[in-house]
């Protein structure tokens, strides 16, 4: 496995949200991709948005701005 | 075969929509479950879809809930907002979709009292304000009616909903994709469509979108690839009315299909559409013996044309109209009870006429004559 580092994640309730999420990032260039959500924030199942940890800011603005669902932001070594 | 049964189902869809099945089947992993590229190309494009029926609605696109049908889609809205405290006012313009969840409810006690049609299938609006009753809860009505096509007025229903705090719940399947809808200024709280009429769409594709506010109890709980060990099913839309593996197959080339109509226009399908309606009414209504029902006062309505031919049986002419002139259209009760018995046409059904956007004037006019030498013969 690889070495872990800090990752900015952002937690949905849908896919739905999730898809909407990914789509806007990629509109606004911002780094990122979707995962499985890590055990560490939540067993069971889903897609999450992780980013490196420098994003983390842009990322918290942009869901203030386009008022995207999400569950909540942590960050997480993974 | 001229196929003029295009509000049982369309026919031909625009090639885009088998060629984005296809490749749908050949590409897709499960939307929503997992989180590889094949899952995702398959969560992508239902989202997008989500999208494009947002955008031509006027809805949310988080708020756009997949279903496999119009049907389904009217189970859930009905069941799952109303109770047998309730009443509720519909049309006697309803499809049995509509129709047998109401009375299914009304069994259980809810109130149910109709708003009458006149024998050309028109509704009495002022009757929506005779039957109001202190625990009125919702309208539910279709937005056109699949047996003649005569258009309801849904905004000035939805008008009439707000200024008495009701629900509005609208099937859109004989209109979604031909006619502007817009949940907004029509004041309508969840809309009911199918993708397999007049949005070009495969069948096994259709949902609903709701309104901000509208709290819909869950019909079917089950797997949803999000909050696995919640014991209920997740409450925010869409997962919440979305129990089970999506038909994501079928939603991409209801995707490929909204893309068609768009770059096309609605106007200008509804314009073509129409216009061959038009022409065979014109035509059929000079033909002795034959009785044409609906409201053709209407400068819109869907496309659709029903007759009979004296007193022929509708099962009988639409079987000569198919085997002997290679014409498809659909004979019978229209799955419309009580429009039927408005329009006197209990008995013998009625022969349904109904065009899409690559039906031709040729065609129509094929039908016309069919009728014409059917209506001559003894």
């Amino acid at each position: 496995m690889r070495q872990k580092e800090e990752r900015c994640i952002v937690t949905f309730r849908t896919t739905a949200a999730a898809m909407e999420m990914e789509r806007i990032c990629k509109e606004c260039g911002i780094p990122g991709r979707l995962i499985p959500v890590p055990r560490a924030i939540t067993a069971g199942c889903g897609m999450c948005w992780s980013a490196p940890p420098h994003a983390r800011e842009t990322v918290e603005e942009l869901v203030m701005d386009r008022h995207l669902m999400i569950e909540g932001i942590y960050a997480i070594l993974l | 075969m001229i196929y003029l049964d295009n509000a049982a189902t369309s026919r031909p869809k625009p090639p885009c929509v088998a060629e984005a099945v296809v490749a749908a089947m050949e590409d897709f992993g499960n939307c929503g479950r997992g989180v590889h590229e094949d899952a995702l190309s398959a969560a992508r494009t239902v989202f997008s879809v989500r999208q494009k029926v947002a955008a031509l609605f006027g809805a949310r696109p988080e708020r756009v809930c997949f279903t496999p049908n119009s049907t389904m889609a009217l189970n859930i809205a009905i069941s799952g907002l109303l109770t047998a405290e309730d009443h509720v006012i519909s049309t006697d313009l309803e499809h049995n979709s509509v129709l047998r969840p109401l009375y299914r409810l009304q069994q259980q006690g809810m109130g149910l009292d109709f708003v009458p049609a006149d024998r050309w299938g028109r509704p009495d609006y002022d009757a929506f304000e005779k039957l109001l009753r202190p625990n009125t809860r919702a309208v539910v009505c279709t937005h056109a009616s699949n047996l003649t096509g005569n258009l309801l007025d849904i905004e000035r229903i939805g008008v009439f909903c707000r200024q008495h705090g009701l629900l509005f719940i609208v099937d859109a399947s004989q209109t979604a994709g031909v006619f502007p809808i817009n949940m907004e200024r029509q004041h309508i709280d969840v809309l009911c469509f199918t993708g397999h009429k007049s949005l070009l769409g495969p069948q096994g594709t259709g949902g609903l979108c709701v309104g901000p506010g509208v709290e819909i109890r869950p019909f079917a709980v089950g797997g949803t690839g999000v909050q696995s060990y919640a014991e209920s099913q997740p409450l925010e839309y869409p997962t919440r009315l979305e129990a089970g593996t999506l038909n994501s197959h079928g939603l991409a080339g209801l995707g490929a299909a909204l893309d068609f109509l768009e770059q096309t226009g609605i106007d200008v399908i509804r314009q073509h559409e129409l216009q061959l309606a038009k022409r065979f009414y014109e035509a059929v209504r000079q033909i002795p013996d034959v009785t044409v029902y609906g409201d053709f006062s209407q400068a819109e309505r869907a496309p659709v044309v029903a007759l009979n031919l004296r007193d022929y049986e509708s099962g009988q002419v639409s079987d000569e109209l198919a085997e002997r002139f290679g014409i498809a259209t659909r004979p019978g009760a229209h799955c419309a009870p009580r429009m039927h018995r408005a329009l006197g046409t209990e008995q013998q059904g009625a022969v349904r006429f109904s065009w899409n956007f690559f039906n031709t004037a040729e065609e129509t006019d094929a039908a016309v004559e069919a009728i014409r030498l059917l209506a001559a013969e003894d």
